[in-house]
Formats: structure tokens, sequence, C-alpha cells
């Protein structure tokens, strides 16, 4: 029996901003896992640091709120032990592409299969506002004293170019769209990487609901009128992100052009939806490969003792036999 | 003429000229003709060319440091012979090329100089094997020439040369098997022929090994991994460092028993990753050395109020920074201790030599599991690349203790007792121990939380001062519980007499040379008794304070340049050493130099003495 959204939530005090775009990300996370057909118990919920790092709390199933850019490394280490759980891995774009980068870049060369959802808002913002890695150079949001001093990078070109196999992009008030997005990712097999553009009402004036979706003040009436919304879904121009034979390197090279466009593309035009996958053996295949017995048994559950008695039951020797010299 | 009960040899040559593989043909020689081996290596962080050498000693009885001065000193090249002719003991013999030294330049007229024309034999041997346009190639077999005439200078049984120069490439290379056997045959009658009249007093015959007792050759990484595939390490993450990488990589090399290993971007994802796994369940570890330790500190703080099961064996080398990155210190037990910001519960433990390597590593994940906190296993680069021999591992008595890991099961009845289910379960639930339940995710109704927050019992995130103070209290308090629990010969170990002239305190591998000094002390008239400290934290301080009160003179022995123990002894005893044997050049303390320190501390009331020994 599939959950229901209700029995996700959790009753932890909420303290985001009011109007914060993470209630949107919350919303599409616990719409997806309930879409998902499986029980709280098979799933575990990875966070950094930030905002963003607190969502684990209120949704129910296993969760752990890790440590300021380090939710992949603690994320991937429990899908390696144990693989039967569905793994879902939440952090800001300060968390992710700033302090966590290393894992950021390495994750594409692993494929674990895991989700990973970045709330991407330009700011640090539990910290009140300071620029974060995708903020642009010369803007200045109102939390900063000064006009940013660096550029920004572009997380969904390096993940292409780091080999990742699912590059999506989402945007937290279009929430049945993500909710669609976050299934997607977490039924790729492989490592699926989703950033949100997530706007930060109280320190981020510049991205706003209002400049995503193109909302302006009527000059004469005052009134909130309907412009051009800036975010357009990909699969609505006709996009398609997927490469259907991963041997055809042609097929390949031209998916990644593509995206690798598509990804450049900012300020009056920002796509959302899937840029690029790809199936790629992930990282417990190739484990397997190696090692037999991981397609049977996971690390988390292999035997290794008599319960009993305690005693070990692993022998080792064969390998003492090796070391052996009289 | 004289058969040596003991025995100390010593090769160098340039790093990567296949120093390491003669220095364990030799032992491995002696060690299947009955004799206990220790071999130290010492070389530069450096791939090709640098200086690197190997001191094997063997004798009838078990040896656990190197010596100062060798019996044999075999070279093929100018610079160890330099660096290395005044440490060989007169009457002794130097094995060197003639075509590359003149007998008259070495300077020294008392010891036997033994010319081996190595790429004369060689060439010999290309003629047999008709691989004369290969002359060049075939001279890394320089090698197992040196290791031949030397044991024909000791008229030491060729066929136990032959039998493990044979193992030694059947597995590493089966086509030179019968090519390096021939060669190492040649250098040994070229030996016998010219030299058996040399003056060269020393002997070497097979000694018989007592009924039924086997023995392993194995380095200190060898012996830690065996222990953590014992102890059920299923999953292992490391990243590239000296000298702890060999103990993940050989764990790689074992894909039978099940342990996955991940090589990371860096320490922080290795520590993290391994913290990760363990939630689940998986035993899980893993193996780095000071520069990699210091980046693992913030997740080990979030190991150690998360109360998650995780073992970090860290393989001190010499600091600070990159330090001698190849050498030997034992550095790193005060930042051990205090690593982290913040107080959290950890168990540090420090082996100290290859016994211990093995059977710590399966306590440390029982003590990990029991009290669920971190716990470091303080290893060292001494042991890590030490060979020795070691009493087959008898394992048929080791325990796994898992504490309050419940099973699908026991989560089950616990729930039902205690009435609370999915995202109602207390993982942090007060306990009189301090020890909490344990499910894992994927277990039905375990539903719980994980914070680097202080957290409730959910574990959720509080900032409650009561709730605070309850769970700091919590958890520190599995530290008294462990204190209480951990039988004595887990805490402390002694040797030597209770009515000693003095009293050497150590911890980790320098216990090895401490021992083989106490023999020779003994002789002399001199008794000693050490007090090794295996358990670091938590303190057995009631154990040591007995030790100290009985002691006449308290001598701290230790690797570093401040005395990191004698001060944790301090700290936690009031008890300041007399004296302290301290060494920070890099190089593991070697007997003789801990004889003299521990003669003069006796007789001469010495207060402080730097060692310095070795190259
Ligand atoms: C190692 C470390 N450095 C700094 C911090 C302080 N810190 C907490 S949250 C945060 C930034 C959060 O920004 P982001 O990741 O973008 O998340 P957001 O709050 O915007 O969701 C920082 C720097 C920390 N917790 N840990
Ligand atoms: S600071 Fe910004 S990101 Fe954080 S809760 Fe408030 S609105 Fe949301
Ligand atoms: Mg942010």
């Amino acid at each position: 029996m599939a959950l229901e959204v209700k029995e996700l939530k959790t009753d932890f005090h909420n303290d985001w901003c009011v109007g914060c775009g993470d209630f949107g990300i919350l919303n599409a996370i616990h719409m997806a896992l309930a879409g998902l057909g499986k029980q709280r118990h098979e799933i575990a919920m990875f966070s950094g640091i930030g905002c963003s790092g607190k969502t684990p709390h209120w949704i129910n199933t296993y969760g752990f709120h890790t440590l300021h850019g380090r939710g992949l490394p603690f994320a991937i280490g429990a899908k390696l032990a144990n693989p039967e759980l569905t793994v879902v891995c939440v952090g800001g774009d300060g968390d992710g592409y700033g302090i966590g980068a290393a894992h950021f870049l390495n994750s594409g060369r692993r494929n674990v299969d895991i989700t990973y959802i970045v709330f991407d808002n330009g700011v640090y913002g539990l910290t009140k506002g300071q620029a974060s890695p995708t903020l642009h150079r010369g803007e200045k949001p109102k939390s900063l004293p000064l006009p940013n001093i660096n550029d920004n990078n572009n997380p969904l070109a390096v993940a292409l170019c780091s080999g990742y196999t699912f590059i999506a992009r989402g945007y937290s008030y279009d929430v049945k769209h993500l909710k669609d997005l976050i299934l997607r990712g977490i039924n790729h097999k492989g490592f699926a990487l989703i950033d949100v553009l997530q706007p930060c009402p109280t320190y981020n004036n510049l991205q706003t609901k209002e400049w995503f979706e193109g909302i302006v003040e009527d000059e004469e009436t005052g009134a909130r009128v309907k412009g051009n919304p800036r975010v357009y879904k990909l699969e609505e121009s006709g996009y398609d992100p997927v490469v259907k034979n991963p041997a055809n390197l042609e097929e390949v090279e031209h998916k990644m052009s593509q995206a690798f466009l598509k990804t450049q593309e900012w300020g009056d035009r920002i796509p959302i939806g899937v840029l690029y996958q790809i199936d790629q053996p992930d990282y417990g295949a190739r484990i397997a490969q190696r090692m037999p017995s991981y397609a049977k048994v996971s690390p988390a559950k292999m035997p290794f003792y008599d319960l009993a008695t305690g005693k070990t039951t692993t022998d080792i020797t064969p390998l003492l036999k090796d070391f052996q010299v009289v | 003429m004289e058969y040596l009960k003991e025995i100390a040899w010593l090769i160098g040559g340039p790093q990567g000229s296949g120093v390491d593989s003669s220095a364990s043909t030799f032992a491995k020689a002696l060690a299947s003709g009955g004799y206990h081996i220790f071999g130290g290596r010492e070389y530069h962080s450096n791939i090709k060319g640098e200086h690197s050498y190997y001191q094997i000693r063997a004798s009838d009885k078990e040896v656990r440091s190197s010596v100062n001065q060798v019996h044999m000193l075999a070279t093929f090249e100018e610079e160890t012979l330099h660096i290395h002719k005044g440490y060989v003991i007169p009457g002794g013999a130097i094995l060197f090329d003639p075509t590359l030294v003149k007998e008259t330049d070495i300077g020294r007229k008392d010891v036997v100089l033994v010319a081996v024309p190595y790429m004369e034999l060689i060439k010999q041997i290309a003629t047999e094997f008709g691989k004369e346009k290969d002359v060049q190639k075939l001279a890394v077999m320089k090698n197992v020439l040196s290791v031949a005439a030397s044991l024909a200078l000791l008229e030491y049984p060729f066929d136990l040369i032959a039998k493990t120069v044979e193992s030694f490439f059947k597995t590493k290379k089966p086509k030179l098997v019968q090519m390096n056997v021939r060669g190492a045959e040649i250098a040994y009658n070229y030996v016998r022929e010219n030299y058996a009249k040399s003056p060269f007093p020393y002997r070497l015959k097979p000694i018989p090994v007592p009924a039924g007792e086997k023995r392993t050759f194995l380095t200190g990484t060898q012996a830690a991994a065996l222990g953590k595939i014992i102890a059920g390490c299923r999953f292992q993450t490391y990243y590239p460092i000296t000298p702890a990488s060999d103990e993940s990589e050989f764990l790689e090399s074992h894909p039978e028993f099940g342990c996955v290993v991940v090589q990371c971007e860096d320490e922080i994802s290795s520590i993290c990753m391994a913290v990760g796994a363990a939630v689940t369940g998986v035993r899980a570890s893993t193996a780095t050395s000071g520069p990699g330790f210091c980046l693992m500190v913030e997740g080990m703080g979030w190991a150690g109020i998360n109360e998650v099961p995780v073992v970090i064996f860290d393989y001190q080398r010499a600091g600070p920074s990159t330090g001698l990155p190849t050498r030997f210190e034992q550095g790193d037990l005060k930042f051990a201790l205090n690593a982290g910001h913040g107080d959290f519960p950890r168990i540090i433990m420090a082996p100290g030599d290859m016994d211990e390597y093995f059977f710590d590593a399966i306590d440390a994940f029982n003590y990990a599991e029991r009290y669920q906190l971190p716990v470091i296993v303080l290893n060292d680069k001494n042991l890590a690349n030490s060979t020795k021999t070691v009493r087959w591992f008898d394992y048929s008595g080791a325990k796994v203790d898992r504490g309050f890991l419940l099973s699908d099961e026991a989560l089950a009845k616990y729930i039902k007792s205690n009435g609370n289910g999915n995202g109602n379960f207390k993982r942090f639930h007060f306990e009189e121990n301090g020890m909490s339940p344990r499910p894992v995710p994927g277990q039905v109704g375990g539903v719980f939380w994980n914070t680097g927050d202080e957290h409730d019992e959910y574990g959720h995130i509080t900032e409650d001062p009561d709730l605070r103070l309850r769970m700091m209290d919590k958890r520190m308090k599995k530290l008294e519980t462990a204190s209480k629990e951990i039988p004595l010969d887990k805490k402390i170990k002694t040797y030597g007499p209770k009515d000693a002239d003095c009293l050497v305190v150590t911890w980790g591998s320098t216990k090895g040379a401490i021992l083989d000094a106490m023999e020779d002390l003994e002789k002399e008239g001199i008794k000693v008794r050490l007090l090794q400290i295996c358990l670091i934290n938590p303190f057995p301080t009631p154990e040591v304070m007995k030790e100290l009160s009985q002691a006449k003179i308290k001598v701290g022995a230790e690797m570093n340049y401040s005395g990191h123990l004698c001060g944790v002894i301090r700290e936690n005893t009031g008890i300041a050493m007399d004296s302290m044997i301290l060494k920070y050049t890099g190089r593991p303390m070697k007997k003789d130099e801990m004889v003299d320190a521990l003669r003069n501390i006796v007789k001469k009331a010495e207060k402080k003495v730097v060692l310095t020994h070795g190259a």
C-alpha cells in the first residue's frame, strides 16, 4: 500500500521564512515519495547544512541531517552499504557547489544510484545571505553590502562534463513538474542531479518568484500582471534529453552538446526539465562485477558471525596460509 | 666459527630497485628455517632513486625491533655502502660490487669484504638461459644474488634459499622462477668457492620449531586488514596516503570476503561515507594517516553526536603537516584525544605489536557498536611497514558484540513493549548506561532522525537547555560504562618484574624496542618493568596510578617531541614522569639505543634522553 502525502509529513516545527521556495520543494518531495509506492522505512533522506538541510526533519522516513557540504558522501555510503534503500540527498547551492564541490564533481565518476536535489537560491540562506556559487558577478541582492565579486559556476554544465547520467532543473513553484522530475530521478538507475530554482524572499530580491515567472507591476495601475515568464519547460519545446543508445557515440555527443547549450541559457529564458539522461552501469553494478556476492547480499546484511554464540564465521585460513613460513 | 642465535643483516639501494623483495626473500629463507624475524623498512617519500634500506633481524627467540649495528651489510651500489658501512660490527661482513668500489676505498679493515661481481655473474646466467641480449634488463637479479651471496657466507643451506626464491617468483613472475633459482645458486656457489676460507666467523643453520607451532610472516597493515576481515568489517573507505593505503589495498584485493572498499575523493568523503554506511548497520571503517585524519575531524564529531559506530585506523607518521611522510612518529595521541570541537565520547586504542594489530581490530568494532561511538586505533608507520614472524592468529575465541543494535525481531518486540513505532522511535532514548536502542534504515518501525545539531530522543533538532544537558550526559556516560566494562588486560599490559629498578611507560609500537632492551638489561643486572597503555581513552586512571605508585623510577618512552603520553598521564593522575626517552628523527627506536638510555637513567638518573639513531 502506497503512502499518502500526509503520512510523509512530520509534526516537527517548520522554521523556514514565510514565502520561502523551500516549501514547494518539500511538497514536491512528499508527493514524489508518495508516488513511489515504497514504504517509509525503505527510504533514507540525507541532507547537508543550510535552510535546505533541515528538510529531512519534515519527512517521515529515515532522515540524516549531516554536515555542511557532506550530504553526498554520507548518502553514498548508506546506498552502497544497503542498495535496497531508496536514497535521496538534498542540500543548498552553497552546500553542494561550494564547500561540497569535491563530492559534487566526483559523484559524476561513480554514478551511485541516488537522487540529489539542490535548493539553488543564489545565496547562503542560513548564514544570512552571502553570495553562493550560483550568484552571477556584479549582482547585488539586498543581503550583500557590495556587488558580487565572483563569477558564478554552472553546476549543470559541470555535471555534464563530470559523467552525470541524469541532469535536470526544476522550479520550486512548479510543484507538480518538480514532483515528476524527482520521480524520474529516483527511477533513473544511477546518479540523478536535480537543481531547483528556489527563490529566497528573505535575502535574494533579484531571482524572485516574480522574476522567474515574469510577473511585473503594471506601471499605471500597480497591479501584478503576467508578462513573459523566464522559466520554460524543455519537454514543451520538443527537446529530447534521453540518449537512446549509449553505445552510439555520435548520439551521445549530440545529446551532450544540446544539453550544454541548454546549460548556457539564463536571463530571459531559463529551461527547466531534464537536460540529459543516459544509461550507464551504476556503481553497484560495477562493485558486483568484481565482487559477485554484492549482487546477492548487501554489506549491511551480510552475515559474519553466529548469532547464538557470537563467534565469527569468517575463515581466513587460506589467507594465513599465503603468509605461512613454518 | 660460531653458530649465531641471532643475526642482523641490512640491505640498501635506490628505491624501486628491489630492496624490499630482497629483504623479504632473505627473511623468509631464515623464517622457514625456524628463525623469528623482525624486518624494519626505511624509505624516502619518492618512487624511484632515493636511498632506502631494510634491516632484517633473525633470532631463535622473538625479536621486535631493529638494532644500530648489523653483522652483515649487503650492497650493490655506492650510496648504501657509504651510508651504512660504519654500522657493521667488527668481524662482520660487507658485500659490495668490485666494479664500482675498490676494496681499499671502503676503509673498513676490521670486517670481511666480500666482492660480488654482480654483472659478471648475471652475464653467466643470461648465457645459460640464452638471454645474452637482455643482460641489462636482468640487472635486477642483483637482489637475488645479494641474498644468496649473504646466506652463502653464513653457510645457510641452499635448499631453503631455493625454496623461498621459487615461491616468491611463482606467484609474481612464474616464468622467471628457474632463472632466479639458478641465479641464486650461481651466487651462492661463487661465495662458497671464493670465501670459504675467509675469516668471517659467523654461521647460521636451521633451528627446530616447537611442535605444533605455525608462524606467518606479515606486515602491520596486513595484520590489521586480516583483523578487520575477522571483525566483520564489510565497508572500508580510504584516500591514498602513506603508510595507510596498503591496508585498504589489501582489503580490496580480497573481494571474496565481501568488504566493499571505496577510494574516495578526499578524507572528508572517506569519513562521511564510512559513517553513512555505518548507520545502515554494516561494520564500517576508514584508514588514514595524520594529514588525512586532520580532515576527518568534523565527520568524526558528527558520528560522536549521532552515536554512530565507526572505526578509524590512524597510521601515524611524522608531522606536522606533510612532515616526514614515510617516517615514523607517535605524534597523534593528543590530537586524537582532542580532535573535534565540543565534547563527545570516543574510544582510543593503541596496539603495539602485530598480534594487537590483529586482535584490536576485532575489539575496535565491538567497542564501536557496543558503545555507539567512533573508535580511533592509533597504528603507526613503524609496524605498518615492518615485517615480522607472528604466531598463527588464533581467532577461535573472538566474539562479536553488536551492543544494542536491533534485529528485525528485536525491534518489533521493543516497539511492542515500548509503544513507539514509525516516526516515534526514540533512537536516543535516555538509558541508564548511555546506550540507546539502535535500529537501521530499512527496518519497519524504526524511523528516526540523525542531525549534527543537538537533538531530542527522536533525533530532531533541539536547543532546549534541559534536553541538551541530558543528551550530553547520556553520551558521555558511555565512557564511564566502557571504563567499567573493558577488562584490565585490554587497558594496560605489564611486562617484567614488580621490583624493577625502573618502570617504563609507553604506548604503541615503541614497546618492541623496550621489550628487546629489557632482555639485554636483565643480563647486566638491571631490572626493568614495562607498562604499556593500550586503552588511551577512556584513560585507565586507577590502573595506571597503581602501577606508577609502586615504581622506583618512572620513565616515559615515546616517539615524539613533547611526550604526549607523559602529559596525558599527568593530566589524569597528577603524576609526572621522572625521566623521558624521546625520539623524533622519524626513525624508530632501536634496541641498543634503548638499552643505553635506560642504563643511563637507572645508573645516572638522567632526566631526558633524546635518541637519534638511524639513517
Ligand atoms: C564547515 C561549516 N562551515 C560553515 C558553516 C556555516 N553555514 C551554515 S549554513 C551555510 C550556508 C548555507 O547555504 P546553502 O548551502 O546555499 O543553503 P541554504 O541555507 O541557502 O539553503 C553555512 C556557510 C557550517 N555549518 N559548517
Ligand atoms: S533565508 Fe531564504 S532560503 Fe532560508 S528559509 Fe528564509 S527564505 Fe528560505
Ligand atoms: Mg543557498
